[in-house]
């Protein structure tokens, strides 16, 4: 990547977070830029769900610094990350099953008038619109219920919400866990164009390789609650993280061997 | 919705074009679980067909003013229940907060007891005292978390023993006010059903003409406006149909006035607003209500309040058909009609899914079959036997259309 040059679009530099004895992350650094999908993987327990949620303002980091664009920022809850511009895409999607597409693109924050009267057409064109900017084009109307979309549908719903928004970074997490191999497919596929052709800073967390592989510019592997590494994937192989997420192998984040393994 | 602006059903046509793509879409919504007003009006068509062959009171003008009269609080009252079972609660107190509704108007109109009101203020108190009973009981449910079924089951009594204890020793407070027995008493002038009928048909046509230039000149798909024509002709034909047979006997009620302006400003409440679409949301999906920053809490209060207002609303429309609340109001199946009117009107008990005319639609099935049976000569058990069937039927209809989405797999 064009790295160095400009800052990081969010940055975290030695994030811990405890939940009573036990420390789901230690000293934490990540990044992720503009136009790059960063994955983050690791086992059960490594702690990605813990990282991504504190920086969606769920439960704070103990300690530790984030940066937006450079910028030390805090986050202390959603407001606050949805503000600067991040967007989480959970795994279960967090959709209304008995709306329809342009409903659930603007739940929350409907377009209305001073007696909160709804402007539908203002909110189906600008769905219509990011839809087609994300080229989704397999729905046969935003006014069907998702109730009738299929898994692919719906992730793809999910994501063009969080992106709708003038967002900077988007979160996606697991977003291929429950689907086939088409819908699979058209999720990748959605993901490689937030990044390289919006522009958006998109971190991916996966347990699949082979997805992060595909889609992935570079590689965060957790391992335990710290870092393992930061791989280039033109630079690495699949055998290398996976010896990564699970013997937890030398880094340049040093320090980490030895004390750490004690622990568990 | 149908009152106001394109359907649903209708845009998805319009991308396909012809009244069977229409069809089609509708198989669709019934597969995504809405069974929609379908059932319930080709129901009430046989119901109505049955009763006029079987006996020649039943399809008359002094029977139908009768009807609508009979209809009203019921409707009234499930109109609130809808919103409740859109969120997915249950109101069991309704009976009971509709019998308050009634004690307090009757105790604030009479004369002599030093608050003497007048009808209008009495009235608005009554409304008022609902919908604090709602915002109590909406408190319980949305802010502690206690299930609304326990929370209203035990309004359900407590109200139930205020009326005991404020009808005291002589069990009845009669009702002078005419303004409050007005409320089922009063006919309008037969020019002023007209109006109405007129009103009402031009409204419709205006709006839908409007929403189809909206969304034209927004370059969105259009409904087919054949099919929209042909909706607003029904309508104009059941408003001045309805009016033409009102006017035949005494002239339109103002209880179905009431019903019908009720339904109509609670449709736009629940398909226009804001508000309306997040009752649907948190009836959807709670949690993802919560993170798309709804706030749930505040929506559930306020759904318990607009149920409360309604109820006491259907019981001062109760006291008034009688001019008198005794010992038995809001009790019997006051509760049990007001909540399978909404059910049988076509929402869904599993929240989200549901209209706000399914309360008007069920209380003309549930009060139709009452007032035929009656006419027939028929005893309660034939009534009970019946009610309790269709609202079987009903509920079994709404299962297994949600079934179904089980099944389809998301």
């Amino acid at each position: 990547m064009t790295a160095a040059m400009t800052p990081p679009t969010l940055e975290l530099r030695r994030v811990s977070k405890a939940f009573g004895s036990v420390q789901a992350l230690r000293d934490v650094d990540f990044e992720v830029r503009d136009g790059e999908v960063m994955a983050l993987v690791g086992d059960n327990g490594a702690g990605k769900s813990t990282l991504i949620k504190s920086v969606a303002g769920i439960h704070p980091f103990d300690s530790g610094e984030i940066y937006f664009d450079g910028k030390r920022v805090e986050i202390h809850g959603p407001k606050d990350a949805a503000r600067l511009g991040i967007e989480v895409v959970y795994q279960d999607l967090a959709l209304c099953d008995n709306l329809d597409v342009v409903q659930n693109m603007y739940l929350g924050r409907e377009v209305h008038d001073l007696f909160h009267r709804l402007k539908e057409p203002v909110m189906e064109q600008r769905t219509s619109e990011t839809l087609r900017s994300l080229s989704v084009t397999t729905l046969k109307s935003v006014r069907q219920t998702v109730a009738t979309l299929s898994g692919g549908q719906r992730q793809s719903v999910a994501v063009a919400r969080a992106v709708m928004w003038n967002s900077r970074v988007v979160i996606l997490d697991e977003p291929t866990a429950a689907l086939g191999v088409a819908q699979t497919r058209q999720v990748l596929e959605l993901v490689k164009r937030l990044a390289h052709e919006q522009g958006l800073a998109v971190v991916l967390i996966s347990h699949n390789l082979h997805d992060v592989f595909e889609v992935a510019d570079r590689i965060t592997v957790l391992r335990l609650g710290r870092n393992v590494g930061v791989y280039e994937r033109s630079a690495t192989t699949q055998q290398e993280i996976v010896s990564a997420i699970t013997a937890g192998v030398p880094t340049k984040v040093a320090g980490i061997e030895g004390t750490g393994e004690a622990a568990t | 919705m149908s009152v106001l602006g394109p359907s649903e059903v209708e845009l998805a046509a319009a991308e396909e074009g012809g009244v069977r793509a229409a069809a089609r879409a509708y198989l669709e919504r019934v597969r995504a679980g809405d069974v929609g007003s379908l059932p319930v009006i080709v129901a009430l068509a046989l119901i109505t067909v049955f009763f006029t062959a079987k006996t020649s009171v039943f399809f008359t003008s002094i029977n139908f003013d009768n009807l609508i009269v009979q209809m009203a609080p019921v409707a009234l009252i499930a109109i609130g229940v809808v919103f409740v079972l859109l969120l997915g609660e249950i109101d069991l107190s309704i009976g009971s907060v509709s019998g308050v509704g009634g004690v307090v108007v009757a105790e604030l109109q009479q004369a002599g007891t030093g608050h003497n009101l007048g009808g209008g203020a009495a009235i608005a108190i009554a409304i008022a005292v609902g919908a604090l009973i709602g915002a109590l009981q909406g408190s319980f449910v949305a802010l502690i978390g206690v299930p609304s079924f326990v929370v209203t089951l035990a309004g359900l009594l407590a109200f139930q023993g205020v009326i005991l204890k404020a009808l005291g020793i002589q069990g009845v407070i009669g009702i002078q006010s005419n303004t409050v027995n007005n409320v089922a008493n009063y006919f309008l002038p037969k020019e002023w059903g007209w109006a109405i009928a007129a009103a009402v048909t031009v409204g419709l046509c205006a709006v839908t003409v409007s929403g189809f230039v909206t969304r034209h000149r927004a370059g969105l798909p259009i409904g087919n406006p054949l099919l929209a024509a042909l909706r607003l002709a029904a309508l104009a034909v059941i408003a001045f149909g309805a009016v033409a047979i009102c006017n035949h006997a005494r002239g339109v009620p103002f209880a179905g006035l009431l019903v019908i302006g009720l339904i109509g400003f609670w449709t736009y409440v629940a398909r226009r607003t804001t508000f309306g679409r997040h009752v649907y949301a948190v009836g959807g999906n709670p949690e993802a209500a919560r993170r798309a920053g709804i706030n749930v809490a505040r929506i559930r209060i306020l759904v318990f309040m607009i149920s409360g207002a309604m109820a006491a609303l259907g019981g001062i429309a109760f006291a008034a058909r009688l001019s008198s609340v005794d010992l038995t109001a809001g009790s019997g199946t006051v509760l049990l009609d007001s909540i399978a009117a909404a059910v049988i009107g076509g929402t869904s008990l599993f929240g989200g899914r549901g209209y706000v005319r399914s309360a008007l639609l069920g209380a003309l099935v549930i009060k139709t079959i009452e007032n035929g049976l009656d006419l027939l000569g028929q005893t309660d058990w034939v009534k009970n036997v019946t009610t309790g069937l269709i609202l079987l039927a009903a509920v079994t209809l709404d299962t297994l259309s949600r079934r179904r989405l089980e099944r389809v797999g998301r």
